[in-house]
Parts: C-alpha cells; sequence; structure tokens
C-alpha cells in the first residue's frame, strides 16, 4: 500500500486537482453512458412491445 | 460461430443474452482491480509523482478510442460489401462508446498534461490528430441522425466511416513519425514493454475492463436497435395492411 | 475522355451562368483574409507570423462555401439521376465535377493568395512555395469535399453537416500547407511538408471518387 492515511491518499502528492477530476469524469461518463443506453434498451422494448400489441389487435392470429 | 450465423438478428440477440451477464462482471471485476491496483498499490514515478495515475484511465481510453473505431471501420466495411444486416447497428452502436472514450482521452490528458508538461493543450501531432478523431466520431453520429431512412443512413455512415479509417493509423505512428511533446509507445514496442510490471498490470487490467465495459455496452445498444428496427418494420407493415 | 471533357465544361458553364462562381469564392477568399489585419492589429511581425495559418483557413472556407452545391443542383433537377447512368463511370463523373470545382474555387485562390500575402507582410521568399503549396492542397480539398458533398446530398441542412464531415477531414492538408510556407518563410526547406500534400493529392485522386461514388447511388436510391 502506497500510502500511511486517508489525507496523503486524498492529497494524491499535491496532485488532488488533477487525478480526482479524471477518475470521476471516468465514472461520470461510463455509468452515464451505461444508464442511457439502458434507458434506450427499455424505450425500444416498449416500443416494439407497442408495436406488436398494435399488429396483434389488427389481425388476431 | 461465423458471421452468417450472426446475420440473423435473432441469432444475435440469444448472443448478446448469453454474453451480458459475463461481461457485465468481469467489467467489474476488472475495472475495480485496476483501480484499487493503481489507486492503491502501484508506485509513483520518479518524475511525476503521483499524477502518474491519471496514466490508468487516459492510456485505456486512449486504447478504446482507436479500437472502437476500428470496429466501427470493419463492422461498416462489412455491412457495405457483404450487406450484414447486424454490422451497420453494430458500428451506430458503437459510435457513442467510441466518442466518449475518445472526450476520456483528451480532458483526462489535459489534466495529467498539465502538472506534466506545464501545458493543458499542444498541438502536436497526437493530441490533433484525436481531436481530428472526436469530432469524426461527432460527425458519424450526426449522419446518422441526418436521414429519415434508416436503411440509407446506414449506408452513408458505413462510408463515412470507411474514410475516416485513415486517421486511425496517423494517430497510432504519430508519435513515431514526428517528434512530438506526447511520448511516444512504451508499451507496444518491438522490445516488449518499457513500463514497469508494478504499472503495467493495473493498466492492462484497465485496459481489459473498458473492453468488457464495451462489449457489454454493445450488448445493450445493438439489442436496443434490433428491437427499434423491429417496431418500425411492424408499424410500417401495419400503415400497409 | 470526350465524356469527361463535357462534363466539366458543363459543370463550368453552370457555375458562370449562375453568377461568377469564380468570383465568389475569390471574394470570400479575399474578405476574410482582410477580416484578421482589423482584427489583429496591423502591427507586420505579428501578420507574417500568421500569414501561412490565415490564408489556409480562408482557402478551406472558401472551398466548403460551394461545396454543398457540389451534387445538390443536379439531385434537384433530377440530372444526378442521369450522369449516374450514363456510360461515364461514377467515379469519372465526380472526378469531372470536383476537377471543375477547383478551377473555379482553388485556381483562383492559387492565384491571388500572392497578392494577399504579401498584404499580410508574409516573407517575399516563401510566395512560391505558397501558390505551389496551393496549387498541390486545393485539389484534395475539392476531393475530400466531394466526398462529403456526396454524403450530404438530398439531406436536410446538408451544408452545416457536410462542414462537420469535412473540416476534420481536410486538417492535414491545412497542417501541411501551411507548415510549408512558414518553411520557407524561415529559411527551412519546404519539400517534406510539399512532398507529402503532393502524396495526400495522389491519395485522394483515386479513393475520393470511390467513396463519392458510393455515397451518390445511396442518394439517387
Amino acid at each position: 500500500m502506497q500510502w500511511h492515511n486517508a489525507g496523503d491518499f486524498l492529497n494524491m502528492g499535491g496532485y488532488a486537482a488533477f487525478v480526482w477530476p479524471s477518475f470521476a469524469l471516468t465514472l461520470v461518463l461510463l455509468s452515464g453512458l451505461l444508464w442511457r443506453s439502458r434507458a434506450e434498451l427499455r424505450a425500444a422494448e416498449a416500443e416494439l412491445a407497442a408495436a406488436e400489441a398494435a399488429a396483434g389487435r389488427r389481425d388476431p392470429a | 460461430m461465423n458471421l452468417h450465423a450472426l446475420a440473423n438478428p435473432t441469432r444475435f440477440l440469444r448472443l448478446c443474452a448469453a454474453i451480458l451477464p459475463w461481461s457485465a462482471g468481469l467489467t467489474v471485476l476488472l475495472i475495480g482491480a485496476g483501480l484499487v491496483w493503481g489507486l492503491l498499490f502501484s508506485p509513483p514515478d520518479y518524475q511525476q509523482g503521483h499524477s502518474v495515475r491519471i496514466m490508468y484511465v487516459h492510456v485505456p481510453a486512449a486504447w478504446m478510442a482507436m479500437f472502437v473505431y476500428s470496429v466501427m471501420a470493419v463492422a461498416s466495411a462489412t455491412a457495405l460489401i457483404w450487406k450484414h444486416p447486424v454490422a451497420d447497428l453494430v458500428a451506430k452502436a458503437s459510435a457513442p462508446v467510441g466518442a466518449a472514450f475518445t472526450l476520456l482521452c483528451l480532458v483526462t490528458g489535459s489534466l495529467w498534461g498539465q502538472p506534466m508538461w506545464g501545458t493543458w493543450w499542444v498541438w502536436d501531432a497526437r493530441l490533433t490528430s484525436v481531436l481530428i478523431l472526436f469530432f469524426i466520431y461527432l460527425g458519424y453520429i450526426a449522419l446518422w441522425e441526418a436521414f429519415d431512412d434508416p436503411a440509407k443512413a446506414g449506408r452513408a455512415a458505413a462510408i463515412l466511416a470507411i474514410v475516416g479509417a485513415v486517421n486511425v493509423p496517423i494517430i497510432k505512428f504519430s508519435v513515431d513519425w514526428w517528434n512530438t511533446l506526447h511520448q511516444p509507445a512504451s508499451v507496444l514496442t518491438m522490445q516488449g514493454p518499457k513500463v514497469a510490471a508494478a504499472m503495467l498490470w493495473p493498466l492492462l487490467l484497465m485496459g481489459l475492463g473498458f473492453t468488457t465495459y464495451y462489449v457489454t455496452l454493445l450488448c445493450l445498444r445493438v439489442r436496443a436497435e434490433i428491437l427499434g428496427r423491429r417496431a418500425r418494420q411492424l408499424r410500417l407493415l401495419a400503415q400497409a395492411g | 475522355m470526350t465524356a469527361f471533357v463535357a462534363l466539366v465544361r458543363r459543370d463550368l458553364a453552370l457555375a458562370f451562368a449562375q453568377g461568377g462562381a469564380a468570383t465568389l469564392a475569390v471574394s470570400f477568399f479575399v474578405l476574410v483574409v482582410l477580416l484578421f489585419p482589423l482584427g489583429v492589429g496591423p502591427e507586420g511581425a505579428v501578420l507574417a507570423r500568421i500569414a501561412a495559418g490565415v490564408l489556409w483557413v480562408a482557402a478551406l472556407l472558401a472551398a466548403l462555401l460551394s461545396l454543398d452545391r457540389l451534387f445538390q443542383a443536379d439531385y434537384e433537377d433530377g440530372s444526378l439521376d442521369l450522369l449516374l447512368l450514363a456510360p461515364l463511370p461514377t467515379p469519372l463523373m465526380v472526378l469531372a465535377k470536383c476537377l471543375a470545382h477547383w478551377l473555379v474555387t482553388g485556381l483562383p485562390l492559387a492565384v491571388v493568395s500572392p497578392v494577399l500575402a504579401v498584404l499580410l507582410q508574409l516573407e517575399v521568399s516563401a510566395l512560391p512555395t505558397l501558390v505551389l503549396a496551393m496549387l498541390l492542397g486545393t485539389p484534395t480539398l475539392s476531393l475530400i469535399g466531394g466526398i462529403g458533398a456526396a454524403l450530404t446530398v438530398g439531406v436536410r441542412r446538408g451544408g452545416v453537416l457536410l462542414s462537420l464531415l469535412v473540416l476534420p477531414l481536410f486538417i492535414p492538408a491545412l497542417i501541411f500547407g501551411a507548415a510549408a510556407v512558414e518553411a520557407a518563410a524561415t529559411g527551412l526547406s519546404p519539400l517534406p511538408h510539399l512532398l507529402i500534400l503532393a502524396a495526400l493529392l495522389l491519395a485522394a485522386l483515386p479513393l475520393a471518387p470511390l467513396a463519392a461514388a458510393a455515397a451518390l447511388r445511396l442518394a439517387a436510391e
């Protein structure tokens, strides 16, 4: 372990202002994209269900 | 498994469903392990101190920016040449992921560059060509949105993806061809990696983790595209009937 | 070959019939360049420093100005379909139209650029290099622009999208074109940069028409 205490860890040897935003941006971008993709999938599934229902109503097979 | 098997959207969806839990799980494990190792256990650089830890997100992001575009270009070529019905959706689904990684690479690069080089940006070959890559991603996404007919949009976007592919080797080799501020290749060189093992391992873990993340997102996004296309086809049939 | 030449002449005639397309491009080029001394200040050293870049950026923008009309007019009146069905292979058709575009925009710009360069206090020793670099670089702009024009033909607000698609691909020509002029101005050899410009042109000549032809066939469906 490179760090002796939490304070040193957060301080990143003085580079905290550069290191932590980098990792924060990574988290934000990757999780944001994941969240967005899941939302688009849910929307597509709903759209398909609606289209299938509409088609089913026309020709009850 | 061959491309023809994957051309069937239903079979492709089954494959995605099977892969998804594994790629998602691996993503969490690999990125988790990479972050822990990189942030807690890997050594600081003797010159850059702890700012070198930015490397553990910047370098994998750069790898992904180029890798995803390469996948897009190959998928686009497959779509155009063999009229593979899922390939253009793979390219479309990949673009936002690639753009996000490119943006991440650019911003973390600036954050790393300021303490290391004393400047937020420099117009050298590598940074400029990665910025160009970002705009090519944006142009590709915009092209898909510009057409009313998704099939036409797909083929136009495929042409653009292939044309833009010339940029990728420029990015990769720019640090070798020109004397630039950005450091030259240090992982994949003819003499083997020039990065210390204690730093190489977390780097590779993060790289693999980002890759499995990409695969996970592809499964989600291509599924959404295929279902969306089916919904549109049903609606068109209903209108015609 | 005669079909090729006929197409070039037809496009040139159309460009001039629609009201001095060359004049338009050159005027735009001159105006953009003249904005810089007004905005940056008339100090000679500063202007000389940015002259190469300013001239090239202005050339890029001037080329961009008329690109969205490259195939649009033909698309609108149906002659694009006829051109695609004609015996002249589509890539050659594209090459003919790009050549006409260059004759109306790039070539006049190359001719006028030394005059503007003098106004921007560029070293006189760099002027031959400037003209040569422009002659090598502007055809590449017309060719790459042709790809963008073909991809966006018939698209709503295609002009803006065209710029977004094409400007990133223009950047290598910009970088090496400006670098060649810079090198000549500072007494270094511009040859490596000029050779790369030539290489870009040689690569674009066969490849860009192929890509544009594929995009046009798409648009015609």
